[in-house]
């Protein structure tokens, strides 16, 4: 599958509870989330993202709580895919179980910038970006993790393998 | 090639006979933890499989985090979470009255114990790593899953060897420690891996100071951080775990990616500056930074030990005019025996509010909340933008000693400045 959106760039170090604030925490309902998703450092995003559209992060992205609320508040608000150099483990997990595919790229992820137009090939980890003509390779998810992202989560995933 | 203990735990749990960092395995879990915003999502995952649950022993529910309920919201969280644990009978479901902080909460009752596999939607699970088993944070799909099949999915980490020797001074707790340590490896310096603790230094840690350091292995994206289970341990555990529980040990040979070097006898009482917990910077290198609020509790720091070392500094002193000081015992045990020690009454002579147990204050739930250009001194974990409130709030890790000294003197200061 291949996806085309604009990017919006984030730093290092992007913590759970800027993605989603703890005082929003009391709702786990997505679309409610997703008006809240970026607000502590960005509050521009929860009212202009497209669907489509790429989030794209520095090293360490995702760190801090285990509030799964964090990558649903993100897929929620229309964002089909995270590029970042490196995720914080439980980040990178949730993603994964909840269907949005995280890829990581390392310090490649310098060259991308906000606005910028990427194109994604989510089956190979290839990742083109159109308005400056890099391109970067994502590793490919190891094992049955592939397994889980492919069936759109690991809800999909136990059930399928009952 | 041998293996560290978090690997030989995970060994253990999957029924193989060795593995190597980057293997992809599946274990057998010991418990499983949720609290009332985790768990939610979490039993609206596990009503999707279709399943009843693995063992209604092995799931703790620990409704802390907005508890008392702090708004009609929180309460309706609250309610879902009460009525899955009755309806599925769950064993170790705790009510207000009688719950406390999870990670202070469930070592106390023995419910984790040393060679367990627990993993928790917490990312302060990481704490049970103080007794010598595995515990590492999750989200809530992982948890619902878990609650359903009693399994989860690990990829086998690598392990940083922090090396402690020497032993603490008398102005140093276990928090100066870890936050030294974040200091030098960063906060994703353990980024997919263990942090193991050893050497002879490790006897100079009381369980506190090893609850306190284990609990913030996530702060410098660790999956988890152990130590080594011996006589202090052993002790702690005397009464607790009926049934007994299984003592670990890394291999002689055990692979480390890096050794850290700590010597516990040169540390000196640190705080972590806004808005990372690797900021760290020794008290007297810097000039005076007023604060508003000062936090003493929550599951790194709420423990009996945390409230007695705060106690003994604010005995004959006050809380600083222009400072708000909170305490918050991490537990209704810890609440009562304070109580008993004359530490609450010491708390509330010297100007502190005393809160019933709840993570509150620490994530910016309520219970101390900060508006724009205030700043809180906290003996809490992280410190990120607008982690207690305000975006334009500033808070300032620290341990309690540094707590209670910067409550008194209205700005951030060791306990020695305290005359």
């Amino acid at each position: 599958m291949t996806l085309e959106g604009k990017v919006w760039r984030y730093g290092d170090n992007i913590d759970t509870d800027v993605i989603i604030p703890a005082r929003y925490l009391n709702s786990f309902d997505p679309k409610e989330l997703a008006t809240h998703c970026m607000v502590d450092i960005d509050e521009t995003f929860a009212g202009n993202v497209k669907a489509g559209d790429i989030m794209v992060g520095g090293h360490n992205f995702g760190c801090g709580s285990s509030r799964e609320h964090a990558p649903i508040a993100i897929k929620a608000s229309g964002i089909p895919v995270v590029i970042a150099a490196s995720f914080a483990r439980i980040f990178y997990r949730n993603a994964i179980n909840v269907g949005l595919p995280a890829l990581e790229i390392g310090d490649d992820v310098e060259k991308i910038k906000a606005g910028d137009i990427l194109s994604i090939d989510l089956d190979t980890g290839k990742i083109v970006d159109k308005t400056t003509g890099d391109t970067f390779q994502a590793p490919p998810l190891p094992g049955f993790i592939q397994d889980i992202a492919k069936a759109g989560g690991l809800i999909n995933y136990v059930k399928e393998s009952k | 090639m041998g293996m560290t203990m978090t690997q030989k735990i995970l060994v253990k749990h999957a029924g193989v006979d060795s593995v190597k960092p980057g293997d992809l395995i599946t274990c057998n879990l010991d418990m499983v933890l949720a609290n009332d915003i985790t768990a939610p999502p979490a039993i609206a995952q596990f009503n999707k499989i279709g399943k009843p649950v693995f063992d209604k022993t092995k799931i703790s529910l620990i409704p802390d985090h907005f508890t008392p309920n702090k708004d009609i919201k929180s309460a309706g969280l609250a309610k879902i979470v009460r009525d899955f644990a009755k309806e599925h009978g769950i064993t170790h479901y705790f009510e207000v009255g009688r719950v406390g902080i999870e990670h202070v909460l469930l070592p106390e009752q023995g419910i984790v114990a040393p060679g367990m596999l627990t993993i928790g939607a917490d990312s302060h699970t990481c704490t049970y790593g103080a007794l010598g088993g595995f515990s590492t944070g999750v989200g809530s799909t992982d948890l619902g899953v878990a609650m359903a099949t009693g399994k989860a999915w690990f990829k086998v980490p690598d392990a940083i060897n922090v090396h402690l020797t020497g032993s603490k001074p008398d102005d140093i707790t276990g928090k100066d420690v870890m936050l030294t340590l974040i200091g030098m490896i960063g906060v994703d310096g353990a980024l997919y891996q263990s942090l193991e603790f050893t050497g002879e230094g490790v006897a100079a840690l009381d369980m506190t100071d090893r609850f306190t350091i284990a609990n913030m292995a996530i702060e410098a994206g660790a999956k988890n951080g152990i130590f080594p289970v011996d006589e202090q341990t052993i002790a702690y555990e005397k009464g607790r775990v009926p049934d007994g529980y299984d003592i670990v040990t890394a291999d002689d040979d055990a692979h480390y990616s890096r050794t850290v070097e700590i010597n516990l006898s040169e540390l000196k009482p640190v705080v972590a500056f806004p808005h990372l917990p690797e900021n760290t910077k020794v008290i007297g290198t810097f000039g005076d930074i007023k604060i508003d609020q000062v936090v003493i509790g929550s599951c790194t720091n709420g423990r009996l030990e945390d409230l007695k070392i705060a106690a003994d500094i604010f005995k004959g002193h006050k809380v600083h005019p222009d400072v708000r000081c909170i305490v918050i015992p991490g537990s209704q045990h810890v609440y009562m025996e304070a109580m008993k020690a004359g530490y609450i009454e010491t708390f509330i002579t010297a100007g502190c509010a005393v809160s019933t147990p709840t993570c509150g204050p620490c994530l910016g739930g309520y219970m101390g909340i900060m508006t724009a250009g205030e700043k809180c001194v906290s003996t809490t974990n992280r410190n990120f933008r607008g982690r207690m409130g305000h975006v334009d709030s500033e808070v300032y890790l620290a341990g309690p000693q540094v707590a209670a000294a910067s409550a008194i003197l209205g700005k951030i200061a060791a306990p020695k400045e305290v005359r």
